[in-house]
């Protein structure tokens, strides 16, 4: 579903990410660990081109949207992502906030997106808040409502930038239920700082460290027996 | 004295209210072209062409720099002057409209601010969650960015608004028959001076209490619940 190759992305003189090689099958869902700065957010965000990757390839759902000819509509039909500030458009409703982008990019008309908006709201279990505001909305049920915003372009792949380091404890467990309804069956990217969730919803672990991918293991074999220092250590730090 | 001051108020309140009305004609053509003229030297002076940004500032610092009654004067006496000198045929400009091209051109420099500063205010995650939903440019920008900086721009908008209405009594000096020249013309004619003015003052203070009543209801149609 994913494939990327020597993917370098720098920032000015900056380079933060060195030759990154991936390849993520459908329904894969994988938890990208590693210290701040190493490269985790800017992959992720490397993957639906928010930001522009300095050289390389990325090849999403057969199509490669590193080509020039790759229109953002695209490149976002297939990927869908969440942002640790949930980016919830406040002067929209819940339902108008899920429904814009399938109406707008001529996706659904009105009386299915409504009715996709609402499916989408039970499965985060929030049927109830069509009609509010996002100021309206607890971090969690934002983070919900932005994960159905998600899902509403029927994306193949779900990329989730920290979507829990943003709530109150108490929220984290709400949000990482719809992502674990979410796990296998479509394909997923995760950066996150939650080690529960990587322990026991991934299928795969990435540790980056400096701008490539150091480890790449189920997380049986990362958490228990780490091969680099660098992810004995970050493990040391988090535990 | 005081009768004849009340008799004074009575009879020049028509013609200061039709004065009213041509004002009020006068101000809601001129914001219109304020606002969209004005949304567009913002537009361009956020863009990232040069040629887009110093010609947007340079407008923005002209207008600001001179005194609108120099600039109402300038398009009714000025350009025509002009225009009549290169073509050699005489031309001229109706005082309303050069009233509305100056007073529209003016209030762009300053919602172009209002609307620059609205528009900059918008957090960057909008646009990324817009553009990781695919919508385009132009769909970010008209459904997402400007009706928040909308919403934020309508108290700055609202006062640029009042100031535009109290200002169309500088047009009084190139002929438009507004609140004020109808006012003057009757002190004229009458010798009636204060109770002219004070009813000058009265229409003028009910214009601006009514406009910003208007715009306290649409501030609050307009607001997200909290």
């Amino acid at each position: 579903m994913i494939e990327v190759t020597d993917l370098h992305k720098s920032f000015g003189q900056l380079e933060v990410l060195r030759g990154i090689n991936l390849s993520v099958p459908a329904n894969q869902t994988v938890c990208l660990l590693g210290s701040s700065g190493s490269g985790k957010s800017t992959l992720l965000r490397c993957l639906n081109l928010l930001e522009m990757p300095t050289s390389g390839r990325i090849i999403i759902a057969g199509r490669n949207i590193t080509e020039r000819a790759a229109s953002m509509t695209d490149v976002c039909r297939n990927v869908g992502m969440v942002f640790q500030q949930f980016n919830l458009f406040p002067h929209l409703n819940v339902l108008r906030n899920i429904t814009l982008a399938p109406l707008k990019t001529g996706l659904l008309q009105r009386p299915e997106a409504n009715d996709r908006a609402m499916e989408l709201l039970r499965t985060v279990g929030l049927q109830d808040k069509a009609q509010s505001y996002p100021s309206q909305l607890s971090g969690g049920q934002k983070q919900r409502v932005a994960i159905a915003r998600a899902l509403a372009m029927q994306p193949k792949v779900m990329l989730f930038d920290e979507p829990t380091s943003a709530l109150d404890p108490e929220m984290v467990g709400e949000v990482l239920a719809v992502m674990r309804k979410l796990a296998h069956n479509m394909t997923i990217m995760a950066v996150t700082h939650e080690m529960g969730f990587a322990r026991d919803v991934a299928d795969r672990i990435l540790f980056m460290d400096r701008g490539v991918i150091a480890e790449d293991a189920p997380p049986s074999e990362f958490f228990t027996n780490p091969k680099t220092d660098r992810a004995r250590q970050f493990l040391t730090t988090i535990r | 004295m005081p009768q004849d001051y009340l008799h004074h108020l009575g009879t020049v309140m028509p013609a200061l209210l039709k004065g009213a009305w041509i004002a009020v004609y006068v101000v809601v053509a001129a914001e219109a072209i304020g606002i969209s003229f004005g949304l567009l030297i913002a537009l361009a002076r956020l863009s990232k062409s040069r040629w887009l940004t110093w010609p947007a500032l340079a407008y923005v610092d002209l207008i600001r720099g001179t005194p609108m009654l120099v600039q109402i004067l300038f398009l009714y006496f000025g350009v025509p002057s002009l225009v009549s000198t290169v073509t050699g045929n005489p031309w001229n400009i109706s005082p309303i409209l050069a009233g509305i091209l100056a007073l529209g051109f003016n209030s762009a420099a300053y919602v172009s601010e209002v609307f620059r500063t609205a528009i900059g205010s918008i957090d960057k995650g909008q646009y990324e969650a817009s553009r990781a939903l695919g919508l385009t440019r132009f769909q970010t920008f008209r459904y997402v960015v400007l009706p928040q900086a909308f919403r934020w721009a309508i108290p700055p908008l609202g006062n640029e608004f009042i100031t535009l209405l109290k200002d169309t009594s500088l047009l009084s000096v190139i002929g438009v028959a507004e609140i004020l020249k109808e006012g003057q013309l009757y002190a004229a004619r009458t010798y009636a001076i204060f109770p002219t003015y004070v009813g000058i003052a009265i229409v003028y203070i009910i214009l601006t209490l009514s406009i910003a009543n208007v715009l306290r209801f649409v501030e609050r149609k307009l607001k997200v619940p909290a």
